[in-house]
């Protein structure tokens, strides 16, 4: 079943055409990767999932983001889309407090106040992030004090926090070593038991070995979408078979 | 083009997978000469070569472990890689067969053919054709050439039938070629299997190209 159904997506900034006729369907449960060279659309494309582009300045988008059948910008109530469609980024950035605090911020946010209640969201959500067992006995540290695996791990079970459908990472291990890389992979392959995720890697063997599917994206258009195996082993286009073997440009 | 390295590195093996293809002919031309010629110096020749093979295929199979390790290849250079992995098990296997059959010529040595040897040549020319035909498909990555080779093993299965036949009727004829037509049995059988391994570097060759197995289609 389809999560999101993007229809003709088009998305231009100021003058620049970023996405071109863009139609995906995303598969709820499974992890979808969307790959391609530096500037190819396929961030914006993840930014317009929970309209995140809509703080930019001369964004005009055109086409249908459709979340289980809605239009997101059919007058959906942004803070309630980001709730339903969490992100993750790049470069971890837990907020300058506790890891306790940084958990239950969005909770809060959203007006849950009894303590037992939010004791609850946030053990819930550090157990789901793989980090309880490491963080339980310093819930009250300052979170950028951790290191740069468990302050994302932290940032993963901050978005699961308010309870998303849906998660968006942005190329989430790009700054961490190779240990905390597997960790979070690892983390993501279990966490789509629950969630429908999507992310953003510049890192093929990741998005082959993580993904059930993955787009290609190149200068704004979707090449190719398929099955991931297949994908990697038998591209339909030159140009991704071009850039998966690094033969790009 | 990028990545220029493993650019040359995709040519070597190639290179080496060529080297070895012209060994493994080389070692079905010296078992065929031993054998027609009953030249038991020549077979044993032929067995210490087998050593020469399976030195290659060490060495081929350490390139291609080095590209997966350090390239982490895909997509077409992936099936090319672990193509030339499995087409240098079935040339290894080849040339342990053309040892074989220069053992039982060192056994027959001594006592004239029951029959004259027309067939078993034209089986090995056939079998040394298909593995060079099919390493310069995949140089070339020519497909049209490497279905015709995969057809040319029923040009062996054929010949095969045929020396059977023959042998058969010999026995029936005088039980006292018996020993020997089981021996020539045997070198017909080692070459219907060369013709088998051949076929099935053909096949990893196909694969290697078009992603598809023999028989199996795209969805």
């Amino acid at each position: 079943m389809a999560k999101f159904e993007i229809e003709n997506l088009n998305l231009w900034y100021g003058s620049h055409h970023a996405l071109k006729h863009v139609s995906l369907s995303i598969e709820a449960l499974k992890i979808t990767a969307l790959i391609g060279p530096s500037g190819c659309g396929k961030s914006t494309l993840l930014k317009t999932l929970n309209r995140m582009n809509d703080l930019v300045e001369g964004c005009r988008i055109t086409g249908r983001v459709l979340l289980d059948g809605q239009d997101v910008y059919g007058g959906m109530d942004t803070s309630l889309l980001r709730r339903r469609v969490g992100m993750v980024f790049q470069k971890p950035n837990p907020f300058p407090m506790s890891v306790y605090d940084n958990v239950a911020f969005g909770p809060r946010t959203h007006g849950i106040r009894g303590k037992a209640r939010l004791d609850d969201i946030v053990e819930r959500s550090l157990r789901a992030a793989a980090i309880w067992d490491e963080l339980k006995d310093c819930l009250k540290k300052d979170a950028l004090r951790l290191s740069g695996g468990q302050q994302q791990r932290l940032c993963i079970a901050r978005a699961l926090a308010v309870e998303p459908e849906v998660l968006l990472m942005d190329e989430p291990t790009s700054a961490l070593d190779p240990i905390s890389t597997s960790r979070i992979e690892d983390l993501v392959v279990s966490l789509k038991q629950n969630y429908t995720i999507i992310i953003v890697t510049h890192n093929m063997q990741q998005a082959a070995r993580i993904s059930d599917r993955t787009a290609f994206f190149l200068l704004g258009e979707l090449v190719e979408y398929g099955d991931t195996e297949k994908l990697f082993s038998l591209p339909r286009d030159k140009r991704t078979e071009n850039y998966i073997t690094g033969r790009f440009g | 083009m990028m990545r220029n390295r493993f650019e040359e590195q995709l040519g070597l093996l190639n290179r080496e997978l060529l080297k070895m293809g012209a060994l493994i002919e080389l070692s079905i031309k010296n078992a065929t000469q031993a054998l027609l010629k009953q030249d038991v110096d020549a077979a044993r020749a032929a067995i210490r070569f087998d050593n020469e093979i399976d030195q290659m295929e060490r060495d081929i199979e350490a390139l291609c472990l080095k590209l997966l390790l350090q390239q982490q290849p895909v997509a077409g250079d992936l099936r090319l890689i672990s193509a030339a992995m499995k087409m240098i098990t079935d040339m290894e296997r080849i040339g342990d067969q053309a040892a074989d059959i220069s053992e039982i010529v060192v056994h027959l040595s001594g006592a004239p053919y029951i029959k004259k040897l027309e067939h078993l040549p034209l089986m090995a020319d056939t079998a040394a054709n298909m593995v060079t035909g099919s390493l310069d498909a995949f140089v070339a990555k020519d497909l049209e050439l490497v279905c015709k080779i995969i057809a040319m093993d029923d040009i062996i299965d054929d010949l095969f039938d045929i020396i059977k036949n023959e042998l058969i009727e010999l026995i029936r004829r005088d039980a006292a070629c018996g020993t020997q037509a089981m021996d020539l049995l045997m070198i017909a059988k080692y070459f219907e299997r060369i013709g088998d391994h051949a076929q099935n570097i053909a096949e990893w060759v196909e694969y290697s190209i078009t992603g598809r197995h023999k028989g199996e289609y795209l969805s």
